[in-house]
């Protein structure tokens, strides 16, 4: 089977149609994931021990196992007990989930890299503990861990083609369907391929850019 | 009632041998393409350099599944026949993670102290000397903790293979669910479980070939409190992301 311009011409249109929806799913997906991890970052360092050894848990089990069967449980498991999303919800609620437990080491690892100083300063401004929080130890440990943060984001984008299992129509789908009218498998795949290079590598080219900045810091 | 679990159980324990073979045959693979793609990008001629950095690049910067779709439905046509679909998981989970693992593979090894390097050119130790007897010996300690993440992110990844009915847990589960919809608790439940034990499996074993590999070079093992994994695969500062 050669290379077909014309089918290749013919499936630009819907590919691009994926490729919103990859992106939207990516966006929204990494916005619940920066959230979620500063959450989970911030409950593990929790004074109550229940709750700090709990998200420990969590986290570690998460992370552990599949994406792919925690879409499933909260896309078929979950309407058992009456909570019910659509598939595209579902895909931005479990690539959130699941990159938040990866955040939330990194803002770990950058909430430890704030000199103990800074911690001893506040306590010795008795500062209120939420305000050395906001406006202390955050304002230097998030801007280190944005690089980190951002291939979390590049990958998660790599990553939201499983979502195709529950039919959210992203790039790989909508090669999938064009693939199954036309019987012609090699143009759509190769250029939903290509359309992941075309994203993924001007993107870690800026977080490399981004890393640089912040090394200067 | 019971009848129905015990069938579900050993529903998806059939399914445990094609992961652990897709699993292992992925590693198997990862370090392979890791060694020599990670080695090619410090070879000195430019032309190994840029092939193995095309390799690198193009499978860290294209999506898993699509990889997996290419191989499974795109190949045949190309090339005229099919693969097995197990066979051709692994191939993908090798491809993939040995890209990620060839930039473990070079940071380990341009970790190494620039002493060592400059000692066995001393010693005249040829290159190839000066490589597998001084460079990676040291730096394949450094390897481990990063090929443990890089493992049960291969381990996790065989999932996907379900979509080419390799045969494995995941799928096995799908297969029930439209029969046994109303113990959904206990199906996902009993895969997700499978997956914990054997992500647990490849940390112990990792940890043991790691404090075997830092006594072999007379060092003191460090000491982790616990398993701490700060960015899943590599640290990821070179590359496509991860």
């Amino acid at each position: 089977m050669n290379w077909d311009w014309e089918n290749a011409r013919d499936s630009i249109p819907l590919l691009l149609q994926g490729l919103l929806v990859t992106v939207e799913l990516t966006l929204l997906g990494s916005l619940v994931a920066y959230v979620l991890g500063l959450v989970f970052a911030l409950l593990r360092r929790s004074r109550i021990p229940v709750v700090s050894q709990a998200v420990f848990l969590l986290v570690e089990f998460v992370r552990s196992t599949p994406l792919l069967i925690q879409v499933f449980v909260i896309f078929y498991l979950l309407p058992e007990v009456g909570i019910r999303f659509n598939a595209f919800t579902t895909g931005v609620i479990a690539l959130g989930l699941h990159y938040a437990t990866y955040t939330s080491e990194v803002y770990r690892a950058g909430i430890e890299a704030v000199p103990k100083g800074q911690w001893e300063a506040a306590t010795a401004l008795s500062l209120p503990r939420g305000r050395t929080w906001t406006g202390i130890i955050l304002p230097q440990a998030v801007p280190r861990v944005l690089p980190a943060l951002g291939n979390y984001m590049i990958s998660m984008f790599k990553e939201t083609p499983l979502l195709l299992a529950i039919g959210v129509l992203d790039v790989l789908n909508q090669a999938k369907e064009q693939a199954a009218v036309t019987f012609r498998a090699i143009e759509p795949y190769t250029l939903a391929g290509l359309l992941f290079l075309l994203i993924s590598l001007p993107s870690s080219i800026l977080v490399r850019r981004l890393e640089r900045r912040v090394g200067q810091l | 009632m019971s009848g129905d679990y015990s069938y579900i159980f050993s529903s998806i324990l059939s399914g445990l041998d094609a992961t652990i073979e897709a699993t292992l045959g992925g590693i198997a693979l990862t370090i392979v393409l890791s060694f020599v793609a990670g080695l090619a990008m410090l070879s000195s001629s430019r032309w190994v350099r840029f092939v193995s950095r095309v390799y690198v690049e193009a499978f860290r910067g294209t999506s898993e599944v699509v990889q997996l779709f290419w191989l499974f439905f795109v190949l045949p046509a190309l090339v005229g026949f099919k693969l097995i679909p197990l066979f051709a998981g692994i191939i993908v989970l090798g491809l993939n993670h040995g890209a990620y693992g060839a930039e473990i593979v070079r940071g380990a090894v341009q970790s190494v102290p620039k002493a060592q390097r400059e000692g066995a050119i001393a010693l005249s130790l040829s290159p190839f000397q000066r490589m597998f007897r001084v460079l990676l010996p040291q730096a394949v300690v450094e390897m481990y903790p990063p090929f443990n993440n890089l493992f049960i992110q291969l381990l996790k990844s065989t999932a996907l293979l379900s979509f080419i009915s390799a045969g494995e847990i995941t799928e096995k589960g799908e297969l029930l669910r439209p029969v046994y919809g109303s113990k959904l608790v206990f199906i996902y439940g009993v895969e997700l479980v499978w997956y914990l034990l054997l992500a647990v499996l490849i940390t112990v074993v990792m940890r043991f070939l790691e404090r075997r590999g830092a006594r072999r070079l007379g060092r003191e093992p460090a000491v982790r409190k616990r398993r701490r994994r700060v960015s899943q695969k590599v640290p990821d500062t070179t590359g496509a992301g991860l």
